[in-house]
């Protein structure tokens, strides 16, 4: 899936399933920008938010004079203040995401990238402003934003496990991290605790393959890492079963922890399930108040 | 070789090997399958994850043993394993293996040629050169010893003879044999002359085994005439209990097709070489008859060619008198043409061209005088073996010969004149016949009461009389008498050969007398001296196993090799045929008797079982291949590569394997014929009109909406309430189910098959009612002057329609519900053609109307294209304008008074026309 056209279409395929996103203000000034979030207050947006008597700094142009022609004094209308919040997005692009057990499912990247992009087209249709971490892509508005991001996310990444990248995250903002976390766990840990240490709240989406789930192996095997780095040779395949289902509950667990310590939502997807099921989840989790 | 019980080993050393089987074992035990690599991003998380146990699974127990079972059957199976092996025979001397190859042979042929295999296979076995001989294809130049293989390869080509062996040409084979050999005789069980010098000389080369099974053999011998009846004969052997052997006359039917045309039973009682049956067939099937067989028995012995012995007979005609001009039935001939036609040749002419043909029977009824001649060659025919037969009749009477002294043509002497009894001029009844007397060729012939002889010519009382007289009337005259003369013999009928003078010729009795009389005279058989310096082709060739073929390829026989008659290579069984004549070579004669063959007691004799060896190479080495197979999807069980991302490919080939190995489901039972079902219920739950489909899309639509048009009104009009018309497929479709089908003629339209005609046939019979109609206006008149016109004439060229005339006025059609004397449809012509009234339908008196035929009218044909006058669209609005204005509306609503016209005579046939009646019964009820 190096195609950003095709990706695009994809992603916007998904995003269409859904209602327009709203994540829930945040307040900080310095990251506010103008956006479509109402702030309870009079200030600069769209929508009608009081009458009050006009000033003598206020135009002639910006009266009322529909209001002001049922009384004597002249009113103005008062907008409310909306704001815009930003959210950033990582995608593991490591080599360990291009790994599809059958033929008939979806490579894990594809998925993630797919959700990832549904997430930000959903995000940018909601008025927010939507970027990638790293230095590559700032949070920015409109869709021109979506094809940009399409086409970073096609490129591939040649190492076997993407470190997470912090950097390019904006204080107090959002953030979602898609990856199948099976590499180093510390770089994670660091990744997270740092964004928190920011103000940045967020996701985590796990993408599993069901033969990652399962490993529905026996026999003489020789397990190899999808760069062919890492090897592990086995005698009895079937014998290793539970002691890896244990270590990727393990690994599931420490994550789950993680985001609960630093106020993030971890969730899983599977490549068999469907990626609106996850998408919902992305939506409601982003859309959840601070 | 070595033997285990019913095994035997070819190669036993080979067996060595399973020792080496344990050793297998522990090796494959110790060695672990092949490691399959697998890209898995989950590798982190199993990394530092050491095996519990250092060894590989151990190859479960099962697998082994499978590949040790498919071991030991390769090796097993190299070993050379032989089910039933034969003892090998002793001796290394080369084996001579004689089979007689007589047709007695064919019946099991195949018996023989497998004991030839096994001798043969045992020769090669043990090494010994062979050679195989049929008694009846000698080699030239004795028997050519050869490894037994090769003599085997031959052994397809080998096959019997259909005659016996020759016993010069077994001298001659027997001057041949040189050096040391034994011999193996398969003898046909038929006891010989040529068989003691043979054996004889067989035995001076080495040791004689002679094979024979006390089967029983029948021959049946050449059909023979015995009193106009067929005789047949056979012998057997050995003389056994009693046996019932069914014969069958084969030959051609009217058709051309070769069949049974009768069968028998012929009975050997016990102890009794020979069997016999007398078979009684209508001449006309008896002339076809080309052969008689024993049912079931594949041999030339069984089978008995028929030749000209079965053939029709000549019969020349001759009539006195000039060419009166007078009706057949007075033709003195007529009777005996009728009579003699189906059975016999006739030959019309005068008497000195007959004469040259020779017939087989002169015929010369009431023939007086003859010049001296014609007398001569006539009696010359007869002492050759003719048969005259002379009627009497006026001009015989009247005439003076035989008078006083006896004509050598003429049995008796004849009185003047004759007699008449029970005549106008005459006292007495017409005399019956009297019973046939024993001796007699027509004793035990049934005589019908109603045969009574009027007239006659009365023999002069003679000393010869009573034994020359074959028949006689009640009061003792003779009635037909006969004396031999020659070969031949004069037969005199003392009445005439029409029914002037008698009835006879009229009954059945005359054709059976006929009947006895020509056939006890069969052409003889040509002698030696006639055959000789002739030249017969063959017509048909008989094999040993009773096969007829044809031979008409194949050279001329002399005539002198026929007169020998000896079957044998240069005179083949089968029919040869010169110009006029046909002679059959059999292989049993007339006088054949067979004997079983019987062998001096120094000779061992065996029988012809032999148990079949079976070798068990193949198959093993199949098994082991299977086992094998089974070992590749066990051990991709076990490897666990049935699992993962080929596991879907792996289970896709095992599920082949299993299916393929299954047998085939069998074939879901093919549904009832449902369309069909629901036409008829569709089409018989009310009344239905329906339309015959054309094949033209627009008029079958048009046809539908004018029958859809007709079902309204009589709707609306009448009790009659049809159901939505449905199309008829004449060639798919039950007719019987519709009252009436309307049918437009589409010119070009392909004319229905063969079965749809008889079809229609059946429906216009049985009461149906067809609407033809041209759609030209009529303009055609029922010629061809119109493409319709010629299709219509195409379509009923074969339907059973009755004569038609065009309605008449008082035609019940023009009275069923509407009084109409028009028919007009979208045209208005005058001309609609029903069935013809009866020609001798007349008006009573006082009647509006002729009494016409019951029943409905088959057909009515018309060209006033009906249906686009009926037809409506689904809104019941008329879909073509008929005429103009009101005028037009009003001959729309004469078509559809027609419509209904029709349909309630088809429904009430002749009602209306019964109706003419009711002021008469009431009339006679109110008395």
């Amino acid at each position: 899936m190096t195609d950003a056209l095709t990706l695009r279409a994809g992603a916007e395929a998904q995003a269409s399933a859904l209602p327009p996103l709203l994540a829930a203000a945040e307040h900080l000034a310095s990251t506010v920008i103008l956006g479509d979030h109402g702030r309870r207050r009079a200030g600069t947006g769209d929508t009608f938010w009081q009458y009050r008597s006009a000033q003598s700094t206020d135009h002639a142009r910006s009266i009322d004079w529909r209001r002001s022609a049922r009384s004597d004094a002249s009113f103005v209308q008062d907008k409310e203040w909306q704001i815009a919040q930003s959210v950033v997005l990582w995608c593991d692009r490591g080599a360990s995401m291009r790994f599809a057990s059958t033929d008939k499912l979806p490579e894990k990247a594809t998925v993630a990238r797919t959700l990832v992009l549904a997430c930000a087209i959903l995000l940018i249709r909601g008025g927010e402003r939507v970027g990638m971490t790293g230095s590559d892509l700032p949070p920015r508005r409109g869709t021109g934003q979506i094809a940009q991001m399409a086409a970073l996310l096609a490129r591939d990444d040649d190492a076997d496990y993407a470190l997470p990248e912090v950097r390019g995250l904006i204080p107090h903002s959002r953030a979602v991290f898609v990856s199948d976390f099976l590499g180093d766990i510390a770089p994670v840990e660091d990744a997270l605790t740092r964004a928190a240490d920011r103000g940045v709240r967020g996701a985590l989406v796990q993408i599993l393959d069901p033969q990652e789930e399962a490993f529905p192996f026996d026999g003489r095997t020789v397990f190899e890492s999808m760069s062919g780095t890492l090897q592990h040779e086995t005698l009895k395949a079937g014998d290793l079963r539970s002691r890896y289902l244990d270590r990727l509950a393990q690994r599931k667990d420490r994550l789950t922890q993680l985001a609960r310590t630093t106020g993030w939502q971890f969730s899983t997807h599977h490549t068999d399930a469907p990626a609106t099921q996850s998408l919902l989840w992305l939506y409601q989790s982003l859309a959840q108040p601070a | 070789m070595f033997t285990l019980g019913p095994l035997g080993f070819t190669a036993p050393w080979l067996l060595l090997g399973l020792i080496a089987l344990p050793v297998l074992w522990i090796l494959l035990r110790a060695v672990p399958p092949a490691p399959i690599r697998r890209r898995f991003p989950g590798v982190v998380l199993l990394l530092g994850l050491t095996d519990a146990d250092s060894q590989s699974d151990r190859t479960p127990w099962w697998l082994l043993l499978l590949r040790l079972a498919a071991i030991a059957a390769v090796i097993i199976g190299f070993a050379g394993p032989i089910l039933n092996p034969q003892d090998t025979r002793a001796g290394t001397d080369p084996l001579l293996i004689v089979a007689d190859g007589t047709w007695a042979d064919a019946s099991d042929w195949q018996a023989r040629t497998d004991r030839i295999g096994a001798l043969l296979d045992n020769a090669a076995r043990s090494g010994r050169t062979a050679a195989v001989v049929t008694l009846t294809d000698l080699p030239v130049d004795g028997p050519t010893f050869q490894s037994a293989e090769i003599a085997a390869r031959g052994l397809p080509n080998l096959g019997p003879a259909p005659w016996e062996p020759d016993t010069v040409a077994l001298t001659t084979f027997a001057d041949t044999l040189t050096g040391t050999f034994d011999t193996f005789w398969l003898s046909d069980g038929l006891a010989r002359d040529s068989r003691a010098p043979l054996l004889e000389a067989l035995e001076r080369h080495g040791r004689v085994t002679v094979f024979q099974t006390p089967r029983s053999t029948v021959a049946l011998r050449p059909a023979q005439f015995v009193d106009g009846n067929i005789m047949l004969s056979a012998t057997r052997t050995p003389t056994g209990p009693a046996l019932t052997v069914p014969v069958q006359a084969i030959g051609l039917d009217p058709a051309g097709a070769e069949r049974v045309l009768a069968s028998v039973d012929m009975a050997f009682e016990a102890g009794e070489g020979i069997g016999d049956v007398t078979l009684s067939l209508p001449p006309e099937l008896r002339n076809r008859v080309t052969r008689f067989a024993v049912a079931a028995t594949r041999s030339a012995g069984a089978v008995t060619l028929t030749d000209d012995a079965l053939r029709r007979r000549e019969v020349a005609l001759i009539a006195g008198g000039g060419e009166a001009e007078g009706l057949d039935l007075l033709s003195p001939l007529y009777y005996l043409r009728e009579a003699l036609s189906p059975t016999a040749d006739l030959i019309d002419g005068t008497l000195d061209d007959v004469l040259l043909a020779n017939p087989d029977v002169i015929v010369l009824a009431d023939v007086a005088n003859l010049s001296p001649t014609e007398e001569d060659g006539l009696v010359q025919w007869v002492e050759a073996g003719g048969l005259l037969l002379r009627f009497a009749g006026p001009r015989l009477a009247a005439s003076d010969v035989g008078r006083t002294t006896e004509d050598p043509l003429l049995p008796v002497r004849l009185r003047a004149g004759g007699r008449s009894v029970g005549g106008a001029m005459s006292w007495g009844e017409p005399k019956a016949l009297a019973a046939f007397p024993e001796g007699s060729p027509f004793f035990g012939l049934a005589i019908p009461a109603d045969v009574t002889v009027a007239s006659q010519v009365v023999a002069q009382p003679d000393p010869t009389l009573a034994d020359r007289s074959i028949a006689q009337l009640a009061d003792g005259t003779p009635l037909v008498t006969r004396k031999t003369m020659g070969e031949g013999q004069v037969v005199l009928v003392h009445v005439t050969a029409n029914a002037e003078w008698s009835t006879l010729p009229l009954s059945g009795l005359f054709v059976q007398m006929l009947e006895r009389l020509a056939i006890s005279t069969r052409p003889t058989a040509p002698d030696a001296e006639a055959l000789e310096g002739t030249v017969w082709l063959p017509q048909a060739r008989l094999d040993a196993f009773g096969r007829l073929d044809d031979a008409t390829s194949e050279a001329g026989i002399a005539g002198e090799m026929l007169a020998l008659g000896v079957v044998g290579p240069d005179l083949p069984p089968g029919l040869y045929a010169s110009e006029d004549a046909r002679i059959a070579v059999n292989v049993a004669g007339p006088d054949t008797v067979l004997a079983t063959a019987q062998w001096p007691a120094r000779v061992p004799v065996e029988g012809l079982d032999v148990a079949r060896e079976t070798p068990l190479k193949g198959a093993l080495l199949a098994a082991a291949l299977a086992l094998l197979m089974i070992d590749v999807i066990a051990s991709l069980a076990v490897g666990g590569r049935l699992r993962g991302p080929r596991a879907d490919v792996a289970a896709a080939l095992t599920l082949g394997l299993l299916l393929g190995l299954a047998p085939h489901a069998t074939r879901a039972q093919t549904p009832p014929n449902a369309a069909a079902d629901d036409f008829a219920i569709a089409a018989t739950s009310n009344v239905v009109l329906g339309y015959i489909l054309t094949g033209d899309p627009q008029t079958d639509e048009i046809s539908e909406a004018g029958l859809r048009g007709l079902s309204d009104t009589l709707t609306r009009r009448t009790s009659i309430e049809p159901a939505a018309p449905m199309a008829v497929n004449l060639e798919t479709d039950e007719l019987a189910f519709f009252p009436f089908l309307y049918w437009p003629v589409v010119p070009n339209a392909p004319l229905p098959s063969r079965e749809a005609y008889a079809k229609l046939n059946r429906y216009l019979r049985t009461g149906g009612m067809i609407l033809f109609d041209t759609r030209d206006a009529d303009t055609a008149h029922f010629g061809s002057a119109s493409p319709e016109g010629r299709q219509l004439q195409a379509i009923a060229r074969t339907l059973d329609i009755p004569p038609l005339e065009p309605i008449p006025e008082d035609h019940v059609l023009t009275r069923t519900f509407y009084l109409l004397q028009d028919f007009p449809g979208r045209t208005d012509s005058r001309d609609v053609w029903v069935e013809a009234a009866p020609p001798d339908a007349e008006l009573a008196d006082g009647m509006p109307f002729r009494n016409l035929n019951d029943g409905v009218t088959p057909v009515v044909i018309g060209g006033n294209d009906w249906a686009r006058a009926w037809a409506v669209d689904a809104r019941g609005n008329s879909m073509f304008p008929v005429g103009r204005g009101q005028a037009g509306e009003v001959q729309r609503e004469y078509a559809y008074r027609f419509g209904v016209n029709l349909i309630m005579h088809v429904l009430t046939g002749n009602y209306k026309s019964d109706q003419v009646h009711v002021p008469n019964l009431l009339e006679r009820l109110g008395q």
